[in-house]
């Protein structure tokens, strides 16, 4: 019995000292953010890293869940004969969740799975500590440049994964059912708010998405056990703990931006 | 050389990033109707709004010429009053122009029809409209049905 209780102890003390640990990282790695401003081009090999490099994955998808988004509203809305509200239901769809939830959650698998196997074997080849030993400090130098383009490439990725979307919706919808395309704009122009559906969830639920996907990232990776089994360990905690944070905060956000007050 | 490739593609990510937040905000949204809330506004009093909402349309004949802004109670008579914000185009409207609460097709949102009178003078910031016709609340029609029914008088035949 006590040594259950011990356990349970140890597991929640663990837990905790761990996400001390993780918030004290984010605080060293916002820290070293300024750096930047004296050393941008290690800022855009990163932004190409994870941003450009994220672009087919981002673009193929987004195309794919339009159209099957036009797909599938087509045929529940036709019933109702009310096919003009198409456009309405795959742009505030894409726009509220599907964009930054999917983009996100595209961004951990592709992005973040990668930034935790890349730093955990720095750790693990022992390239941190070395730069430790020349008085070079990692933080600034590795982690900072890809912890910021990561914040930055996560909204692009987004903002061009909801244009395609509804691009691909508009392609089904209007070009192969036949949806009319006038009606198709302006039912979605009608409905669509600038400041409270885009900027709310493309832009901030992003920004918000993409600092929890690269700070779980660049933590794990940093705290992995130097060893291969450390890090591919944590790289499969750093895909899981991102989508299960991304889909917590998604409820939040959603709940704060949309929900009936 | 590698730099500069490098530099090549993220000015082709972050350009194509703001590509597809400008197709967002001028396509998909209603930024290009943000100068709307400029025209000048009138106010109208109904007995009952039914599901009329804030921004919903103000047509005339067809044609959107306004929206709805606002959507309050005058505690002293009990009526809504709806204020609407009327594109400065359409600013030679009757005084004694009407307008009636209507819905688009039979699942459709609720809308703001006007009607236009016959009087020389024209609407300007801060009329009020005295003809009104309030939102056909279902329940009321079914419910006027069922006591002209019970009442024996059946419409004929």
């Amino acid at each position: 019995m006590i040594a259950i209780l011990t356990g349970l102890g140890r597991w929640v003390l663990g837990k905790l000292a761990r996400l001390g640990r993780a918030n004290l990282f984010l605080l060293s790695l916002l820290g070293a953010l300024t750096f930047l401003f004296k050393r941008p081009s290690l800022l855009i090999r990163q932004l190409y890293a994870v941003g450009v490099l994220s672009l087919p994955i981002i673009l193929v998808s987004g195309l794919f869940v339009g159209m099957v988004l036009g797909l599938q509203g087509y045929a529940n809305l036709v019933d109702f004969g009310a096919t003009a509200s198409l456009g309405t239901v795959v742009a505030l769809s894409l726009i509220r969740e599907l964009g930054p939830v999917l983009t996100a959650l595209l961004y951990a698998g592709r992005a973040g799975s990668a930034l935790t196997a890349e730093i955990g074997l720095m750790k693990a080849t022992e390239q941190l500590a070395s730069m430790q030993m020349m008085a070079v400090d990692p933080f600034p130098r590795v982690l900072a440049p890809r912890f910021l383009a990561g914040c930055l490439a996560v909204p692009i990725l987004t903002g061009i994964f909801t244009a395609v979307g509804i691009l691909g919706g508009y392609f089904v919808a209007v070009m192969q059912l036949g949806v009319d395309g006038g009606a198709f704009w302006a039912q979605m122009q009608a409905k669509v708010l600038l400041f409270e559906d885009i900027v709310n969830g493309v832009i901030i639920k992003s920004f918000v998405f993409g600092v929890l996907a690269n700070w779980i990232a660049l933590f794990e990776g940093y705290e992995a056990l130097p060893t291969s089994e450390g890090v591919s360990l944590a790289t499969t905690r750093t895909v899981v703990i991102t989508s299960l944070a991304i889909l917590g905060w998604d409820f939040l956000l959603t709940a704060l931006m949309f929900g009936v007050w | 050389m590698r730099q500069k490739n490098l530099e090549l593609m993220v000015g082709v990510f972050v350009a194509l990033g703001l590509a597809a937040f400008l197709l967002l905000a001028l396509k998909v949204s209603d930024l290009t109707r943000i100068g709307e809330n400029d025209g000048y506004r009138i106010m109208a009093h109904f007995e009952n709004i039914g599901g009329l909402k804030v921004r919903a349309p103000v047509t005339l004949g067809g044609v959107r010429i306004g929206r709805v802004i606002s959507i309050d109670l005058d505690s002293q008579s009990y009526e809504a009053v709806v204020t609407m914000s009327i594109d400065p185009r359409y600013d030679r409207l009757p005084t004694d122009s009407s307008a009636s609460i209507l819905t688009s097709g039979l699942l459709g949102e609720q809308y703001v029809g006007l009607e236009p009178g016959g009087m020389d003078s024209y609407l300007s910031n801060g009329s009020v409209l005295k003809l009104t016709q309030s939102a056909l609340v279902l329940e009321k029609l079914i419910g006027r049905v069922l006591t002209n029914t019970a009442s024996g008088d059946t419409p004929p035949k």
